[in-house]
């Protein structure tokens, strides 16, 4: 009966509508634990799930190079920044409760709002859609278009990554060592 | 039941308001912008999703500008996480409700 019943859903449903849902459904889990869990570690970590699960649907949109950018810039480096800014930030024995929300019942609200407004409006529009083409490499046909029709959109960016690495830098040091040593100087 | 672009458009639209919830709840500076983060996954996911399913001439468009959307999300992570940081030298606490030095 089981069986018969798993072999149905397999054979009607094709198999591409399964993994989406499970990609989906990872993704949107892991959202829910960012924005509901009490427990920042935990929030964390669920952002991890999200951006994994993020990472499947680029995949899932024949997007590959879009995919392994998501996977280094968001899990290797915004994630593990994140985590570092828990760690410092929160003492040990607070952790239990180190995610506190506020006006829940106001932001529910506001968040059933916002989503049946998306959600009707999507619903509702008749979007003017294509049949996807068979799934091929995209990060030759990004790479050309970085340095041909977005080449001046592509050093803006490469500027302004600079600057927040400097402004970064700048407002997260302690200044209080290099005060002293201007004092330090102007004794001696 | 083939995977079109409304199940994106739906998916987006749903990582979008848990983002915002997270933004407009969160008493922790951090988790603000764990909020803001699930805010800029869900316009990328908009862009893949209109370059592969929409039917617009210029496909390559919507693959190059979640690139720049990413650059700006790890520029908004190191300056914003180094804000909390200085914060929390300061003021010993992120929480959002206790750092009000303006308001006195």
């Amino acid at each position: 009966m089981f069986l018969e019943l798993t072999e149905n859903i397999l054979t009607t449903v094709p198999l591409s509508f399964h993994i989406f849902m499970a990609l989906a459904s990872f993704t949107v889990l892991g959202a829910c634990g960012v924005a509901f869990s009490q427990n920042i570690v935990y929030s964390a970590f669920s952002l991890l799930a999200t951006f994994a699960g993020m990472v499947g649907l680029f995949g899932f949109l024949s997007n590959d190079f879009l995919a392994i950018v998501q996977l280094m810039v968001y899990v290797g480096g915004i994630l593990v920044v994140i985590l570092f800014a828990v760690m410092l930030t929160n003492k040990i024995s607070e952790v239990q409760s180190s995610n506190p929300s506020n006006n829940i019942i106001a932001g529910l609200c506001l968040m059933g709002l916002l989503l049946t407004v998306l959600v009707t409006s999507v619903f509702s529009y008749d979007w003017q859609t294509r049949e996807p083409g068979p799934y091929e490499p995209t990060a030759a046909k990004i790479g050309d278009a970085f340095l041909g029709p977005y080449l001046i959109n592509f050093e803006i960016a490469g500027l302004m990554l600079l600057v927040a690495l400097l402004a970064a830098v700048v407002v997260a040091r302690k200044e209080v060592k290099f005060i002293e040593d201007n004092e330090a100087q102007d004794k001696g | 039941m083939t995977v079109g672009l409304i199940h994106f458009l739906v998916v987006a639209a749903i990582l979008f308001a848990l983002g915002f919830y997270t933004v407009v709840t969160r008493k922790n500076a951090v988790g603000i912008l764990m909020g803001v983060e699930l805010i800029l996954n869900a316009a990328n996911l908009n862009f893949v999703a209109f370059s592969r399913y929409g039917a617009v001439a210029n496909v390559t468009a919507g693959q190059v500008f979640p690139v720049f959307g990413i650059m700006v999300a790890a520029a908004e992570a190191a300056v914003g996480l180094a804000i909390v940081l200085a914060i929390f030298q300061n003021w010993g606490s992120i929480d959002t409700e206790k750092t009000t030095a303006l308001r006195q």
